[in-house]
């Protein structure tokens, strides 16, 4: 983006803003404030649409905890070997400097919906007009018996990007030859229905060149899962006798683990395994609990035209967190999310227009070496959900040559989505 | 049983559509080969043909598309090949009447056959260098002489680019908008019609692409036409 006065003074008030800490609420206030909880796929995409098409209308405050950002879109890539760890972390410096947004690197606490007001672990409160909470997931707890946060050093789930796939990583490549990968996989809905899936293949990918005679075990309560003939096709294909997956029929949904004796229990059968990643079943991310946009599943349930909650007109609940009917959890659909909530918050605080929504997904996955597929759809906003339009899956027995540039159009989308997002 | 339908169906549009319709229904070989004239300073086809400026022509039905070993095609037409397009009778049709509505950025600088007899009969002489001419399906009757330019009504559109910005934050999260294009092509800063006439190819599926057939069929000519106005000049 190149810098013009406008922009200019936008950075410079961010970075005083920045100097002086979280503000204090005041009474009157100039400009509409809009601040974001969650630097991710939503929250990031969101912060800055709002910034940039609100034209220095709108005082955007974008609240994250991490400096470094690791996205979960092409970390399984990373466990595969096939990316570099530093290349699937982002900062924030653009959105701060660019588009003159305050980031906060902090932990939102607290919402207080009457007030209008978020509390920072740090101490400080926040104004805001409008909020928007994309916050990703956590782990519901109790969901695998033996398994608890504290456990996730001797059995990662790896399931937010950073040190725990770092850790699964370094585990796998620890295996001794011959052993066994176990994952305990989620059941629905979960965060990037394809991720366990393609976890599993780039696994393969590394055992299958370091250390052939190891065995995958995928251990699932799901009867079906994403891409399952594509990705089944994929392992008979290339990881031959490798990958053993226990559905539900097998006893893949009655399972324990125990993790100080690395052991998986399935259906009462004890099994000894080597590296054990376990995915448990998953809710919105914590703050949306807490500011009580969530229902008794853990989802915040919005309206697909403008994706406030149901519970709080000022709320807008993006990405894995929202409960809103078609769309699968993943970063693109929390991206295309974001743009139609930018639009329908700048539309509500300055008057701007308002265009009907229209919602994507595509998730892409890999397989192994330059063996790419793909799923997307579209979709529309209707009253009652984000409702499905239109789609498309790639097809079994597809040519190598369409499988690579399905692949290299992957890596083409990472560096578009991740643009978008961080500018 | 074939064979007579077809024959049935020559005849009926034979009587009652007969100008046109019944030209392109006899393709005529011996026509193709003097309109093969405009094409011939750079292609080759026949015994020993060799690639010269466009790649040699034999085998051409049933080829997928940017496949001849040795030839320096352009990114454009490699792609499509990629994704799966196949040179029949229709692909065919399509690319000779405008090369660009199948291959934005094709090396072939040629501006299409606008007459659909011109390009039946070019293609039933180069039917002739198949392996088995008498395999290849011809386009069904119905099908011969459909138009595949763009309606001159919707290039006439003048796209609110504004409406197209908000649209283009659909393409953006795929298509980088500073113009990289490594995986995914760059959009930014096409000429507004050859961006309308690719769109509009996507919408009708005659570029094979699914995300793309996805999310231009769900545009309408407006909308396609404020993201060409959009994408012509952003960033300038």
């Amino acid at each position: 983006m190149k810098l013009n006065r406008r922009n200019f003074i936008g950075s410079a008030a961010a970075v005083s803003a920045t100097l002086s800490a979280p503000m204090v609420m005041g009474g009157s206030h100039g400009r509409p404030r809009v601040v974001v909880i969650g630097g991710g796929a939503g929250g990031a995409t969101a912060a800055r649409y709002l910034a940039k098409d609100g034209k220095g209308m709108i005082d955007v405050t974008l609240v994250e905890p991490t400096r470094t950002y690791y996205t979960c879109f092409f970390s399984n890539l990373y466990i595969g070997g096939f990316r570099e760890f530093s290349s699937i972390g982002h900062t924030y410096g653009k959105l701060a400097a660019d588009y003159g947004i305050n980031v906060i690197h902090d932990w939102a606490i607290g919402v207080d919906r009457d007030a209008k007001t978020v509390t920072l672990a740090g101490g400080g409160t926040l104004p805001y007009d409008r909020l928007v909470l994309s916050p990703g997931i956590d782990f519901k707890e109790g969901a695998v018996p033996g398994w608890d946060v504290t456990a996730q050093q001797k059995m990662p789930h790896a399931y937010k990007a950073g040190s725990q796939t770092q850790l699964l990583k370094s585990q796998l490549e620890a295996m001794p030859q011959g052993g066994t990968f176990c994952m305990v996989a989620p059941p629905n809905p979960f965060r990037c229905p394809p991720g366990p899936y393609e976890r599993v293949s780039m696994v393969a990918h590394h055992l299958k060149a370091n250390n052939p005679t190891a065995k995958i075990l995928i251990v699932d309560p799901k009867p079906k899962f994403s891409k399952q003939a594509l990705f089944q096709e994929g392992w008979s294909n290339h990881y031959d006798g490798m990958i053993e997956w226990i559905g539900p029929d097998f006893g893949g949904d009655k399972v324990e683990v125990r993790p100080d004796m690395m052991e998986v229990v399935i259906d009462g059968e004890v099994t000894k395994v080597d590296v054990c990643n376990v995915i448990p079943a998953m809710k919105a991310g914590k703050i949306a609990e807490i500011a009580g946009v969530t229902n008794e599943a853990g989802w915040a349930p919005v309206h697909a035209a403008t994706m406030a909650s149901k519970v709080d007109q000022n709320i807008h609940v993006l990405g894995d967190a929202s409960h809103q009917g078609d769309m699968p959890k993943s970063g693109f659909a929390a991206n295309s999310q974001a743009k139609v909530a930018a639009m329908a918050i700048r539309g509500a605080l300055t008057g701007s227009k308002v265009f009907p929504a229209k919602f994507t997904n595509t998730c892409w996955s890999l397989i192994e070496t330059n063996d790419g597929i793909k799923v997307g759809a579209s979709y529309e906003a209707t009253d009652e959900k984000i409702a499905k339009t239109d789609g498309f899956i790639s097809k079994t027995g597809e040519d190598a040559a369409l499988r690579k540039v399905t692949f290299e159009e992957s890596v083409g989308w990472y560096d578009g989505i991740t643009s978008d997002m961080f500018g | 049983m074939i064979e007579l339908r077809h024959v049935l169906l020559s005849v009926i549009v034979a009587c009652f559509a007969q100008s046109a319709a019944a030209n392109h229904a006899d393709a005529d070989a011996k026509r193709g080969e003097r309109v093969f004239k405009k094409c011939r300073s750079c292609h080759k086809v026949g015994e020993g043909a060799t690639n010269r400026v466009g790649p040699q022509l034999n085998l051409l039905f049933q080829r997928v598309a940017g496949s001849i070993e040795g030839f320096k095609y352009s990114e454009s037409m490699l792609r499509a090949g990629a994704d799966g397009l196949v040179w029949d009778h229709d692909t065919l049709d399509t690319y000779l009447e405008n090369p660009k509505s199948l291959i934005s950025k094709t090396r072939m600088n040629f501006r299409g056959l606008k007459d659909a007899g011109d390009r039946a009969n070019v293609m039933a002489y180069l039917r002739q260098f198949s392996d088995n001419p008498a395999n290849i399906p011809e386009a069904s009757p119905t099908t011969v002489g459909t138009d595949h330019e763009v309606d001159p009504a919707i290039l006439a559109l003048q796209g609110d680019p504004e409406y197209g910005e908000y649209l283009s934050s659909e393409c953006v999260s795929c298509h980088q908008i500073d113009g990289a294009d490594s995986g995914i092509p760059s959009i930014t800063n096409w000429p507004a019609e050859d961006f309308v006439i690719a769109m509009h190819a996507y919408k009708d599926k005659k570029r094979v692409h699914p995300v793309m057939q996805m999310m231009a069929g769900r545009l309408s000519a407006e909308e396609i036409a404020g993201l060409a106005a959009y994408f012509e000049k952003v960033g300038q």
